[in-house]
């Protein structure tokens, strides 16, 4: 199934998605890598300079660029791998209403963080200037001191995508099923 | 005698292998990637795969980078045995990293190993990691190897016993099927068989330099096992888990067997810029 969203959103938005469909996505939405995850996790709710209710995370360290009005404007802006945020995640869906986590590779084991509030979709990894083409507009940009890739930037997206469903609301895990399969193949194909 | 070649020669020679390995994938590689476009059978994973292409084409049409992640900057330098007192090369080579950061532009990414400071130009202590060797020509070669982290991540080196050269090919399909969709699949693998420690890293890495449709019989073997794995593009499954395998080897210790597997995603950048003794450069 194909599915076009626009953010905020809310859990029905997100309740019929299931692992393998693609979603093409609007609206705002929010980078934040390692230290932006780290530093989300030590500021107090009533403390954070932006809101993430019903939102949508890029796990995404974007290159960007002034023009000469001094307007930041997107050059690249891929996926980056998001199993580096697996063991900041669940604590981070707990405290805020995340709807939409987006990167790239999956995430290890924490399909269960994810029930019943949130989908994780899979960007493909390394398309930064497809990834550009779709973001209209950039709102504004927090914790810049953290350095451009790790800052957090608020993007308009424009039919961002294609977005694969990766792990759904029901905690069902596309990456950790091809796992598996690779695993049962691998001891095919290691048999004498 | 004097060489023609001048410092800044070096500097905009080195910007322009940046550039281009930056914005521009070898024919080869987007051939490859094509071919593997009509021949998936997954529709999830031919989804990937044309995103990738469509990616391919608008970075190539802008001159923008391909990937977000603009990699720490490898560099294989060949300098012809035939120049005489060159500038230093070093220094200019350092320089024009600096300046392609600025002009490409390129991604900050080199940060001090422990305190994780960003030096804001994509150099410092042994960055970038550069590699010299010699030949015989009149002419200095400089390859730029943009490399990014996500596939970077997902290699291992490990010293295997000579015993167990049987266990390469189970230890080369156990690290694609646990590195699953990280390093941005379909992947290249480089593998280094002997040499010392840090030799086989070094095979490794130049393994993935060569062409990626030139394959011996037994890289061809080992491309179609890690491709019986399903991992598939980006790790969402499907027949295409890597466009090419590159075995490099050289003699070792006689109670050694050092195996490195550098992986690296669809995104195989390199380009090459040739200097010639009169200073004129172009890139190949």
């Amino acid at each position: 199934m194909e599915y076009h969203l626009k953010t905020p959103l809310k859990t029905e938005d997100i309740e019929t998605l299931r692992t393998g469909d693609i979603v093409y996505l609007s609206g705002k939405v929010l980078t934040a890598r390692d230290e932006a995850h780290k530093r989300i996790l030590e500021t107090p709710l009533k403390e954070m300079p932006f809101s993430l209710e019903g939102g949508a995370i890029y796990h995404c360290g974007p290159l960007m660029k002034k023009d000469d009005s001094g307007q930041w404007e997107v050059v690249a802006a891929g996926p980056t791998t998001s199993a580096r945020m697996s063991a900041m995640t669940p604590k981070f869906l707990e405290l805020h209403n995340v709807r939409i986590l987006i990167g790239k590779g999956g995430m290890d084991n924490i399909a269960d963080s994810f029930r019943g509030k949130c989908v994780y979709l899979a960007y493909t990894g390394g398309c930064a200037a497809l990834a550009a083409a779709s973001i209209k507009n950039v709102h504004a940009v927090h914790w810049l001191d953290l350095g451009m890739p790790e800052a957090v930037w608020e993007l308009e997206m424009d039919e961002f995508g294609p977005l694969i469903v990766g792990i759904d609301i029901k905690g069902n895990d596309l990456f950790s099923n091809i796992r598996k399969n690779a695993k049962e193949n691998l001891n095919e194909i290691s048999r004498p | 005698m004097e060489s023609g070649i001048k410092h800044e020669d070096i500097v905009q020679a080195t910007v322009s292998a940046i550039q281009k390995a930056e914005t521009v994938l070898t024919e080869d590689v987007v051939a490859s990637l094509e071919k593997a476009e009509q021949e998936e059978s997954s529709e999830v994973a031919q989804s990937h795969l044309k995103a990738i292409l469509k990616n391919i084409g608008i970075a190539h049409r802008h001159s923008v980078p391909i990937c977000q992640d603009t990699g720490i900057i490898i560099l294989f330098v060949e300098i012809g045995r035939k120049i005489s007192l060159l500038p230093d090369i070093e220094q200019a080579l350092i320089e024009g990293v600096r300046k392609a950061t600025v002009e490409v532009p390129l991604r900050p990414n080199v940060v001090h190993p422990l305190t994780r400071e960003n030096s804001g130009d994509n150099t410092g202590n042994g960055l970038p990691d550069i590699k010299y060797s010699f030949n015989d020509s009149d002419k200095i070669r400089i390859t730029a190897v943009p490399k990014g982290a996500g596939s970077e991540n997902m290699s291992i080196l490990k010293m295997l016993n000579p015993s167990e050269v049987d266990s390469i090919d189970q230890l080369v399909l156990e690290t694609v099927m646990n590195a699953g969709g990280k390093p941005c699949p379909p992947i290249i693998l480089g593998i280094g068989l002997g040499g010392s420690f840090d030799k086989a890293a070094l095979l490794a890495k130049t393994a993935l330099l060569g062409r990626v449709d030139n394959m011996d019989q037994q890289e061809l073997n080992m491309l179609e096992k890690v491709n019986r794995l399903g991992v598939g593009p980006m790790g969402t499954g499907g027949d295409t888990t890597a466009l090419a395998v590159h075995i490099n080897k050289a003699y070792c210790h006689t109670a050694s067997l050092p195996v490195a597997i550098n992986i690296q995603c669809w995104a195989n950048r390199h380009a090459t810029a040739v200097i010639g003794g009169d200073g004129q450069w172009n890139i190949i």
